[in-house]
């Protein structure tokens, strides 16, 4: 695991997507009995979602509707840090508002890494509206192929 | 006598989480979210504003029949096979709403553009439907 702290971590996953399709699917049936929506609020913004291959951790960032320029992206000691700032769009003065849902506002979050990350490989991509840090494995933190010799 | 200055500070961004729709019939296998909208009016056009972050221009469908506008939006899954998941706090899957629209909409002029995963659709009026100055002549 690649994620030594999480400040609130909001909801938890097994790590088996089976599992976790099941826990899904339990809370979909509770919330259609009941009418109430058992799944919490991350609390937390932007959401995110981590993943791996041998190669590279993955952390992904819906965020949609931010201006590159106002997305501040760090790596110090190990700690990865997303920050931004969702602008509020004033549209004409005269525009009378029927709804107004789409959050804005400053954030920021952090993350520590372990030590396994080559932290000046680190890659970031922005695209429709979706956020997508590459971070690459240390070479000794990638699966390793050991030859076996036939024996003489 | 003193003075209290308010200090201005940033606004915090409210994290809200994604809505999804429990209890409607899909199409597609994956859960549906409602996307958060800011709708607003002015004299000559109705502009819909819709936060689908991973909505691609090509798995976009707008439709508006008998005065009910559909905003659908497909995403792909963002992780390749090979990934093994380590936290989730979103889940991917399709976007969609529908609105009423009083019907002097002119449909033929309806303009929809995609940035950032921001969907912007903007509604003209209807020539007749627009407020018309009356001129008041004095006698």
């Amino acid at each position: 695991m690649i994620l030594k702290r999480i400040p609130s971590l909001p909801s938890w996953s097994t790590g088996f997507r089976e599992l976790d399709e099941a826990r899904r699917d339990m809370e979909r049936m509770f919330d259609s009995l009941t009418g109430f929506t058992t799944r919490r609020s991350a609390g937390v913004y932007p959401p995110i979602n981590v993943s791996e291959d041998s190669d590279s951790v993955y952390i992904r960032a819906e965020l949609p509707g931010i201006e590159i320029d106002d997305l501040d992206l760090t790596m110090e000691d190990n700690t990865l840090t997303i920050a931004g700032e969702r602008k509020q769009v004033i549209e004409d003065d005269s525009a009378a508002y029927h709804r107004r849902e789409r959050e804005w506002g400053a954030f920021r979050r952090s993350f520590a890494l372990t030590s396994r990350v080559a932290g000046d490989g680190v890659k970031a991509d922005y695209r429709d509206g979706i956020l997508t840090v590459t971070l690459p494995k240390a070479a000794e933190a990638r699966p390793k192929q050991i030859p076996v010799h036939a024996g003489a | 006598m003193t003075v209290l200055t308010k200090e201005r500070t940033k606004k915090e961004m409210e994290p809200r989480q994604k809505q999804e729709i429990t209890g409607a019939e899909a199409t597609r296998p994956g859960p549906i979210f409602t996307p958060a909208v800011d709708i607003f009016e002015t004299e000559s056009s109705i502009t819909l504003l819709a936060d689908m972050p991973g909505v691609l221009a090509d798995g976009l469908g707008i439709d508006l029949k008998d005065n009910v506008l559909i905003i659908d939006g497909r995403v792909e899954p963002q992780a390749s096979g090979g990934e093994r998941r380590l936290l989730q706090e979103y889940e991917t899957g399709s976007f969609r709403r529908e609105f009423r629209l009083s019907n002097m909409i002119d449909q033929e002029r309806i303009d929809a553009s995609l940035s950032d995963g921001v969907l912007r659709l903007t509604l003209p009026k209807a020539e007749a439907a627009r407020p018309r100055k009356i001129e008041v002549r004095a006698g």
